[in-house]
C-alpha cells in the first residue's frame, strides 16, 4: 500500500469508530422508547401508522408470538414481490417494456429479497422496471433490514430482561427502525450520493451517438431464438456494427443509499456498485463502504448500552474489528501481489481484472471485505476475478457466518450465539456453570445457538456436494478446474448466508441455482431468526444470577481472544476440505505457474 | 391471528412512505440542486446534443484515438446496456490467452516498457470510464504521430487532464478516456 492508500484506509475506520457512539446510543434510545431528536417530528406519524394499522403500541408479544408476527410479515412480502415480478409487464414505471420474469427466477428473487440476500440471477437494466426497482425491491431492502434489527433487540430484551415472556412488540420495533434509523440515514446517504454522480430519474434510456463506431459479431438466431449452427456445429455470426449506444436511467440514488445501509446489496444494475451511476467516484466508494458497516457497527453500541455495560459492545466490535482488519490485509496484500501468470507476459504486477481504475486496489480491497463480512454483497469488483487467495478472504467472511460486523440486526445476533457457544465451552474446561450477562447458558440455549452457527454451514456443504453430482449445475461454471469449484461454493454460500454476491461468471439462472437456492436462502435466513427469538423467549424468562468469582468476564480482551478462536475453529473445521480443493489449489496452480 | 391486520396494512403503509414518498422526495431533491448529475453527467456538444457521458466509457480503436481499458460488456465492448465484467479466473487459459492477445496489440504499437495493468486487464463495470495516466502517457507517442502533433504537446493536454484523488487521499488519479479524446478532436487532427 501507498501512503495514499495507508491514509483512506486509517481516515475510514477513525471516521466509522466515531459514529459508533453517536448511532449506537440513539438507536438504543429509539428501542427503549425514549425521546430522541426526531421525536417531535415522528411520533405523531408513528401514532397515526399506529392507528390506521391496528397497532397497539404498549401491548407486548411473547417469543412466539413476535415470531409469528416476523414469519407472517415475511410471507406477506414474498407474496406480493413474486405477484409483482410475475406481473411486470401489467405493472406502470417500465418505459423500456421489460417481460416477467419467468416463475423459477422470480421465486429465486423473491425470497433473495425478502432473506435480505439480494442474490440476482438477472442484470438489472436489462430485466427490472423502475416500479420493479422501486416499489418491489428497494422496499424489501428497507423491510428485511428491519426484520433482522427487530430480531436482535428481541434477543438483547431477552439479556436484559428477568423472569418474563415478553419481548417487546414486533410491529413497533420495526415501524421504529424503519422511521427514525432506515429512512433519515438512507435520504442523507442518497442526496450526498446525487452530488457525486448517482442518477436519481425517470427518464427514459437514453440513445447517445458514438464518437468512433464499433463492431461486433452477433450470434444469429433462428425464428425460435435459438443459436444457428453451420454443419461443423460452429455458431454462426454476422458482423453488426453500432453507431450509437443506449444508456439505461432510473431512480439509483435512493435505492443505492438503503442497499448498502440494510446491507442488500442487490444492484440497480448488473455490474452493482462498480457500475459508474452507482458509484461514480472514490468519495462515494468510502460512503458506501461506510454504510454498509455503519449499523452493524453502531448495534454493537446499542447492545452494550441496552445491556447497561457498553463495554460488551465495544468487546463484541474489537473482534469484529480485527478480524476484518486482517482479511483486509491478505486481500490487499495478493491483489498487489498480482497474478504471476499475467505479469509473466509484460504487463504490470497488480491484479486489475475485474476493477475500476477510479477505486484503486485500496479501495477495492475495503469494499470486497465490508461487503462480505457484513451479509450485502454489493460488489465494486468482481470477486471471481480476484487472485485465488484474494478470493479465499469474502468466501472465507461469508463461511464464517456474517458475523464480521454481518447484516443488520443478523450479525449481531449470530456473534452473540458465538459469544454463548464460547462462554459455554470455556465453562466446560474450568468446570464451571457457564453464565453469558447474567444469565445462565442451559440445554435449550445451547441448542439454539448452534441451530444459528451450523445451519447455513451443514447447508451449504449438502448443496456443494448435491451441485456436483448435477450435470447442470456443473456445466454453469465459468472458469475450469479449481476455480469452477469455488464457483459453486461461492454461489451457495453466498445464498445460504444471505450475503448475495456471487463469483458472477457462474450462470445462476438455472433451475438448479434458482431452486435449490431458494432453498438455502430461506432456510439460512428463518432457522437462525427462529432459534433466536426462541432462546431470547428462554433467556427472558430466566433470574439474574449476579456475577461471582467463577463467573467468566466477557467484556475483558481475553474473552474477545478466546471468541475470536472459537469463530475461527468453528470456521476452520467446517470448511478447511472445501476451501482446500477450490482456492487453495487454483493458488499453487497459479504459482507453479501452469 | 390478530396481527393478520396490522402485516398487510403495515406492509402497504411503508410501501408507500419508502416505495412511494421517499424515492421521489430524493428525486426532487437530485432534480432542484444537482440536475446534470442526477440525469447522468451527459455531455452536451456545441450544437446542444448529447454527445456521452462523462461517467460510461465508450470504445476506441482507432490509433489516432486513446484507448480506453478491455471492456467485458455483454454483446459488445461499452456496451451500457450491459454492465459487466469478464469474471474471468486468475488460472483460465482462455483468459490467459485474451490478455496475451491484447499485450501482442499493444506491443505492435512500438511499446517496450512494462504494460500498466489497467490497460491489459478489464474493468469491473465494462464501463469503466477512465484510464491511469501512465496507461494514457504509454500511447501518446502512437497517437502524435497519426495526428501529426508534437509529443509534448500531446502529453501536456493529458497531464492538464489528470483527475486527483478526492480531498488529495482518496482513490487512484485518473484520466477520462472520453473527455480526453473530445479534446483531441478539439485540438485537431
Amino acid at each position: 500500500m501507498n501512503s495514499y492508500e495507508w491514509l483512506q484506509t486509517i481516515g475510514f475506520f477513525a471516521v466509522l469508530l466515531l459514529l459508533v457512539k453517536p448511532l449506537g446510543s440513539f438507536m438504543a434510545r429509539v428501542y427503549q422508547g425514549e425521546r430522541t431528536l426526531l421525536s417531535p417530528v415522528l411520533v405523531p406519524c408513528e401514532n397515526v401508522l399506529y392507528r390506521i394499522c391496528g397497532v397497539n403500541q404498549d401491548e407486548e408479544m411473547n417469543w412466539k408470538r413476535y415470531t409469528i408476527a416476523m414469519l407472517l410479515f415475511n410471507l406477506i412480502l414474498f407474496v406480493a414481490l413474486f405477484a409483482m415480478l410475475m406481473l411486470q409487464h401489467l405493472l406502470p414505471l417500465n418505459p423500456q417494456k421489460f417481460p416477467a420474469f419467468t416463475w423459477q427466477l422470480a421465486l429465486n428473487t423473491a425470497i433473495s429479497f425478502v432473506t435480505n440476500t439480494n442474490w440476482q440471477a438477472y442484470g438489472g437494466e436489462q430485466a427490472a422496471s423502475y416500479f420493479t426497482q422501486m416499489v418491489g425491491l428497494a422496499v424489501h431492502n428497507f423491510i428485511s433490514a428491519a426484520t433482522g434489527m427487530a430480531i436482535a433487540i428481541a434477543l438483547i430484551r431477552g439479556f436484559v430482561r428477568r423472569r418474563t415472556e415478553l419481548l417487546g412488540n414486533f410491529w413497533v420495533d420495526l415501524t421504529r427502525t424503519t422511521l427514525y434509523i432506515l429512512l433519515p440515514i438512507a435520504f442523507i446517504a442518497a442526496t450526498l450520493l446525487v452530488s457525486q454522480g448517482v442518477i436519481q430519474n425517470f427518464n427514459a434510456y437514453k440513445a447517445i451517438p458514438l464518437v468512433q463506431s464499433t463492431s461486433y459479431n452477433k450470434p444469429r438466431l433462428d425464428a425460435k431464438g435459438s443459436p444457428l449452427k453451420d454443419a461443423a456445429g460452429t455458431p454462426l455470426t454476422e458482423s453488426v456494427t453500432v453507431n450509437a449506444v443506449t444508456i439505461p436511467m432510473g431512480p439509483v440514488a435512493s435505492q443505492e443509499a438503503i442497499k448498502e445501509l440494510g446491507t442488500n446489496g442487490g444492484g440497480f444494475f448488473n455490474a452493482n456498485s462498480a457500475h459508474p451511476y452507482e458509484n461514480p467516484t472514490p468519495l462515494s466508494n468510502m460512503l458506501e463502504i461506510l454504510l454498509i458497516l455503519l449499523i452493524p457497527g453502531a448495534l454493537t453500541y446499542t447492545f452494550g448500552v441496552m445491556v447497561g455495560n457498553t463495554r460488551q459492545g465495544w468487546m463484541l466490535l474489537g473482534v469484529m474489528l480485527f478480524i476484518l482488519i486482517a482479511s483486509f490485509g491478505v486481500l490487499q496484500w495478493a491483489e498487489s501481489s498480482g497474478n504471476p501468470l499475467v505479469a509473466k507476459l509484460g504487463v504490470g504486477s497488480i491484479n486489475m481484472e475485474g476493477k475500476d481504475v477510479r477505486f484503486g486496489l485500496a479501495g477495492s480491497s475495503l469494499f470486497a471485505v465490508a461487503t462480505t463480512g457484513t451479509s450485502c454483497g454489493a460488489v465494486n469488483t468482481m470477486h471471481d476475478s480476484l487472485t485465488p487467495i484474494g478470493g479465499l478472504i469474502p468466501l472465507s467472511l461469508i463461511l464464517l457466518g456474517e458475523i464480521i460486523f454481518g447484516g443488520v440486526g443478523s450479525g449481531l445476533y449470530t456473534m452473540l450465539a458465538f459469544a454463548i457457544i464460547a462462554v459455554f465451552v470455556s465453562g466446560l474446561m474450568i468446570g464451571r456453570t457457564p453464565e453469558y450477562l447474567g444469565k445462565k447458558v442451559e440445554v435449550r440455549e445451547m441448542w439454539m445457538s448452534i441451530l444459528v452457527i451450523l445451519t447455513a454451514g451443514v447447508t451449504v456443504l449438502i448443496l456443494s456436494g448435491i451441485a456436483m453430482l448435477t450435470p447442470q449445475a456443473v456445466a454453469s461454471m465459468a472458469n475450469p478446474g479449481a476455480h469452477g469449484l469455488s464457483e459453486v461454493l461461492y454461489a451457495l454460500a453466498s445464498m445460504a448466508n444471505n450475503n448475495g454476491s456471487a463469483f458472477a461468471g457462474l450462470n445462476a439462472n438455472v433451475n438448479f441455482y434458482n431452486l435449490f437456492g431458494s432453498l438455502a436462502m430461506t432456510l439460512g435466513r428463518y432457522v437462525p431468526a427462529i432459534a433466536v427469538l426462541a432462546m431470547a423467549g428462554s433467556l427472558a424468562e430466566k433470574k439474574y444470577v449476579p456475577p461471582s468469582l467463577g463467573t467468566l468476564p466477557t467484556d475483558k480482551a481475553p474473552f474477545a481472544l478466546w471468541l475470536t478462536l472459537v469463530i475461527l475453529i468453528v470456521g476452520a473445521l467446517t470448511f478447511f476440505p472445501a476451501l482446500a480443493l477450490g482456492p487453495i489449489v487454483e493458488q499453487l496452480t497459479m504459482l507453479g505457474g501452469t | 391471528m390478530r396481527d393478520i391486520k396490522p402485516a398487510i396494512l403495515l406492509f402497504i403503509a411503508v410501501t408507500i412512505i419508502c416505495g412511494g414518498i421517499y424515492p421521489a422526495v430524493v428525486t426532487g431533491i437530485a432534480q432542484a440542486i444537482f440536475p446534470k448529475l442526477a440525469n447522468g453527467s451527459l455531455i452536451i456538444s456545441k450544437s446542444g446534443k448529447e454527445i456521452g457521458s462523462s461517467l460510461i466509457g465508450q470504445p476506441f480503436s482507432d490509433p489516432k484515438y486513446f484507448w480506453p481499458r478491455p471492456s467485458a460488456a455483454t454483446d459488445f465492448a461499452y456496451n451500457p446496456l450491459g454492465s459487466s465484467g469478464s469474471n474471468s479466473g486468475p488460472t483460465n487459459p482462455d483468459y490467459l490467452k485474451t490478455v496475451a492477445d491484447r499485450v501482442k496489440a499493444i506491443r505492435d504499437t512500438a511499446v517496450t516498457s512494462t504494460i500498466p495493468a489497467d490497460l491489459m486487464q478489464a474493468s469491473a463495470s465494462g464501463l469503466d470510464p477512465h484510464i491511469s495516466p501512465e496507461s494514457a502517457l504509454l500511447q501518446v507517442p502512437r497517437i502524435a504521430k497519426v495526428r501529426g502533433i508534437s509529443d509534448e504537446q500531446l502529453r501536456t493536454l493529458v497531464l492538464d487532464r489528470i483527475e486527483d484523488r478526492n480531498f488529495g487521499f482518496l482513490g487512484t488519479p485518473r484520466v477520462n478516456v472520453l473527455a480526453l479524446n473530445l479534446e483531441l478532436d478539439k485540438v485537431g487532427r
